[in-house]
């Protein structure tokens, strides 16, 4: 499978719980009832604690339209750091969100056919450069990534938000990329 | 309850601007925070212990060469478990490289498939198997297949205890990653 906005599925290699046995604790952390049809947050939901600290710290960033960085680029940190991780399945998800908000799908599927590298404008340049250098280990974000959010007109709330965003891909990468494949 | 992780370790002091930018998104804030004290101050250690936390913590961090952060869970888990903090120094130094890499599963992606090097602990039994899953999620996470999770169980771990281990080793590229990023932010004013 390649790189796509298309929408694919996702299948556990670990059981995740049955929606019988969540407790009340477990609702709880899946903060939204209806990812109780997601095997991924069932799988997820074994540790319940981590699960709702998880979601809370993804929702903020994401969700979060007090100020900072538009939806549509909070997005495409998520889809330039899930390219250079290599998750086909969390790329494709936050692809989808990016063309939406951004309603740029030509300038995204070139992010996924071509990957981090691809011709982009400047500010996008700029968002998919941070996320890129954010998901090396050791971290290769250095000043001159800020610099450059920075002239492209990016204030301190929205350089935090694409700091956040990108970092918190590399968290949600490896949870989808280790516990299960997309089909 | 414990300090905040990310404001030490970045050097956020309170009333700074860095610590008003962080008030702006407080869920963000105050949960990053608590998905490290359900990591790292367990209501139980029934599926992972708080050692191998503390070992697979310090291993993670030490891979990623951020000092502060580094040398942050070292010292949780020196203070735990001294003679085996000697042994995870001697696994970061065998484990440290440069990520990401790695062969994709998918043949359409084959011709970006990169090689390097896979870890093989020296520790023993379960944290053995710990070390070289975290070294594979750190690096090469997009070489992780089911037969990772199967040497996982065969060495003794529980499906919700191989849940937690990946949220902690995921958890920690991200805490490590905002801490770098908050740190640049803050020295760029």
């Amino acid at each position: 499978m390649k790189f796509t906005q298309d929408r694919i599925g996702w299948r556990p290699w670990l059981a995740p719980l049955a929606e019988e046995e969540l407790t009340d604790e477990h609702w709880e952390a899946l903060v939204d009832k209806a990812r109780a049809a997601s095997p991924y947050f069932l799988l997820l939901a074994r540790d319940p604690h981590v699960l709702h600290a998880r979601t809370k710290t993804d929702n903020d960033i994401f969700y979060n339209a007090d100020g900072g960085l538009p939806r549509a680029e909070r997005e495409l940190a998520a889809t330039a750091t899930s390219r250079r991780n290599g998750c086909v399945f969390c790329a494709s998800v936050h692809a989808r969100f990016a063309s939406h908000y951004a309603k740029r799908p030509a300038d995204v599927q070139r992010l996924l056919d071509e990957g981090v590298e691809a011709e982009q404008d400047e500010r996008w340049r700029a968002v998919i450069d941070a996320s890129a250098a954010l998901a090396e280990t050791p971290g290769a974000l250095n000043a001159g990534h800020l610099a450059a959010l920075r002239a492209a007109g990016l204030d301190d709330l929205a350089i935090s938000d694409v700091i956040h965003s990108a970092a918190f891909f590399n968290w949600a990468n490896r949870l989808m990329l280790s516990l299960g494949e997309p089909e | 309850m414990t300090a905040d992780v990310i404001d030490r370790l970045a050097g956020i002091q309170p009333g700074s601007r860095l610590d008003q930018l962080r008030e702006r998104r407080p869920d963000a804030r105050e949960h990053a925070q608590h998905s490290y004290e359900a990591l790292f101050c367990p209501e139980t250690e029934e599926h992972v212990t708080l050692i191998e936390r503390d070992a697979v913590a310090a291993f993670v961090a030490g891979l990623h060469r951020d000092d502060a952060v580094a040398g942050f869970y070292a010292e949780r888990l020196g203070e735990l478990a001294p003679d085996l903090l000697t042994r995870v120094k001697q696994e970061i130094d065998t484990g440290r490289t440069t990520g990401p890499y790695g062969a994709y599963g998918e043949p359409e992606l084959a011709a970006e498939s990169t090689v390097g090097p896979v870890h093989r602990s020296k520790l023993d039994g379960r944290l053995a198997a710990a070390f070289d899953h975290a070294h594979l999620l750190v690096f090469r996470p997009r070489e992780a297949a089911a037969e990772h999770l199967q040497i996982l169980l065969d060495a003794g771990w529980s499906t919700t205890g191989i849940v937690t281990l990946s949220q902690l080793v995921a958890f920690l590229t991200y805490q490590v990653r905002v801490i770098a990023g908050l740190r640049l932010l803050g020295a760029a004013a």
